[in-house]
């Protein structure tokens, strides 16, 4: 496949006695939205975050790759993740920014691993930064906000905003961990519209875990479901039944429709 | 109509606690009795019989002391305003100490390699009493305000330096991942995740410490460090406790109007 982008080979992480993955393999190909379902403790975050190489794997055979460079193998992380991560954009359940800056600033550190880094340091940001900061709050529909604290703004505007940040830093694959589960289901929504924007305009690869499986079979083509740290289901959101999902999430599985199960 | 009681057998006893459960509680407090009943005699508790039969002592001493005089203010003033420049320059070099040292200190951001031999360091820093590394200084730059400063920089440092990365330790890591997830430098994660979230309980902190460097700025001036303090010991030492009572009322003053200035500085903060 040479349109890969993200490459997982028998990856598996232990918490003390718990397996969180267990040998997972994954590819994934340029511009897919790829939805990564299964229940709490699944394993969902931990691969996420692996990939973005906020967290180890267990040493061994396992290897992640990410546009044909190595991440982490060995259980170690890359020392070239840093160029890697520029390319990686991370969202997450508890948005992430710095709550204490401007919106505009928070936005404003996507540039950080391009930019010089004494520029940096004082954040005297570039005008090529601050046209792109901007750039992406209008296009995220937050650009009001863009001078007021991040701790001042509602978890929508937040978590748009942190998109805005995965924008400035010119991601190529957006991974977005639980991005709408602090949401009410009309700011999650529009975080999910603005995901699936940005996947479908600019060609973005998103990988993004959910708890309502009603928005991933909405908004993602592709599903991958965990559980127990396995893959059990890979393939299209159609192609997911009521008895798969049972085997996934028990026999509740309704509750994890936001917006009710599908008949 | 019935209600249903249960028989006077059938209701459980209040739970009490046995003797051994007792036990630790009696063994701590019979200590500190003890210990304390064993002090009596090294800290002369009986002379508290003085404290009536000197009365008239005391009341000779008190009375010079409701008559401050005051011939000597303008002096005074301008000794207490040396004092919290001793204070205010102690407490911004420590500030400059701490904020490298305070970020080496913390777990979360520092390697083990150099956080335990930090760590190490500013007790140190902090276990020399500030009249010792006065002392110190007295003898390498000479009596005067400058040695007082660099005592205070040193000690509150060393406090500073662990208030600072307790601080740290404490921050919320999930900002510091999303600096870092775009692909930042150690340093960027430092300065935009980390800076941004302990700011306010650091200035907390050091203005505190300015607060309480302005009253040890005065206990400085014993070994010579000048200031109010200086003159404060020279007045005693004379049993001049008319002008001594005016410098005490001095002092009272100006660590009070400090105290409130900072304190309101510091809840505008937080």
């Amino acid at each position: 496949m040479t349109d890969a982008v993200l490459s997982i080979r028998k990856a598996s992480k232990t918490f003390g006695a718990r397996r969180a993955l267990d040998a997972v393999s994954l590819d994934v190909r340029k511009g897919e939205m790829i939805a990564l379902i299964g229940p709490s403790g699944s394993g969902k975050s931990t691969l996420l975050r692996s990939i973005s190489g906020l967290q180890t794997i267990d040493g061994g055979e396992g290897v992640i790759q990410a546009f044909g460079d190595p991440v982490q193998e060995h259980g170690r992380i890359s020392g070239g993740v840093r160029k890697t991560r520029t390319r990686i954009g991370f969202i997450a359940q508890q948005f992430n920014l710095v709550g204490r800056i401007s919106l505009f600033t928070n936005v404003a550190l996507g540039s950080l691993g391009r930019i010089e880094a004494w520029r940096g340091f004082f954040g005297l940001w570039p005008e090529e930064t601050k046209t792109a900061a901007m750039a992406a709050l209008v296009r995220v529909g937050v650009a009001d906000y863009a001078a007021q604290r991040a701790n001042t703004l509602s978890g929508g505007q937040q978590q748009r905003g942190a998109i805005a940040r995965a924008l400035v830093q010119k991601a190529k694959i957006i991974l977005a961990d639980e991005p709408v589960a602090s949401l009410d289901p009309v700011a999650a929504r529009k975080v999910m519209e603005s995901l699936r924007d940005l996947n479908k305009q600019d060609g973005l690869t998103v990988i993004v875990t959910l708890h309502q499986v009603d928005y991933a079979l909405r908004y993602c083509e592709r599903v991958v479901a965990l559980k127990a740290g396995k893959i059990v289901y890979d393939g299209p959101a159609s192609g997911l039944k009521t008895s798969q999902l049972i085997d996934i999430y028990g026999p509740e599985f309704e509750d994890v429709f936001w917006e009710g199960a599908p008949q | 109509m019935t209600t249903v009681q249960p028989a006077a057998a059938e209701i459980p006893r209040p739970p009490q606690r046995t003797l051994v459960q007792r036990a630790p509680d009696i063994l701590i407090w019979g200590a500190v009795i003890a210990v304390l009943l064993f002090s009596v005699g090294p800290v002369n508790i009986g002379h508290f019989t003085k404290l009536f039969s000197n009365a008239e002592n005391m009341r000779e001493f008190a009375k010079d002391f409701v008559h401050p005089k005051w011939d000597l203010l303008p002096l005074y003033i301008q000794q207490m305003i040396l004092t919290i420049q001793i204070a205010m320059w102690g407490t911004a070099l420590a500030v400059l100490i701490a904020i490298p040292f305070g970020l080496a200190c913390a777990r979360n951001v520092s390697p083990v390699w150099l956080q335990q031999p930090m760590r190490l360091l500013m007790n140190l820093l902090r276990s020399i009493p500030d009249l010792v590394v006065g002392t110190l200084f007295i003898v390498a730059v000479g009596l005067g305000p400058f040695a007082g400063v660099m005592a205070l920089a040193l000690n509150t440092g060393g406090v500073l330096a662990k208030l600072f990365s307790e601080a740290v330790e404490s921050i919320d890591k999930g900002p510091v991942e999303g600096v870092r997830a775009t692909g930042a430098t150690k340093l960027h994660e430092v300065i935009w995740g980390v800076i941004p979230q302990v700011g306010p309980l650091w200035t907390s902190y050091a203005l505190y410490r300015f607060e309480s460097n302005s009253r040890s700025a005065t206990v400085l001036g014993l070994i010579g460090a000048g200031g109010i303090g200086q003159l404060l010991f020279e007045t005693l030492n004379a049993f001049d406790y008319q002008h001594l009572s005016a410098i005490v009322i001095v002092i009272i003053v100006a660590v009070t109007l400090i105290d409130l200035l900072s304190q309101l500085m510091r809840s505008r903060l937080l």
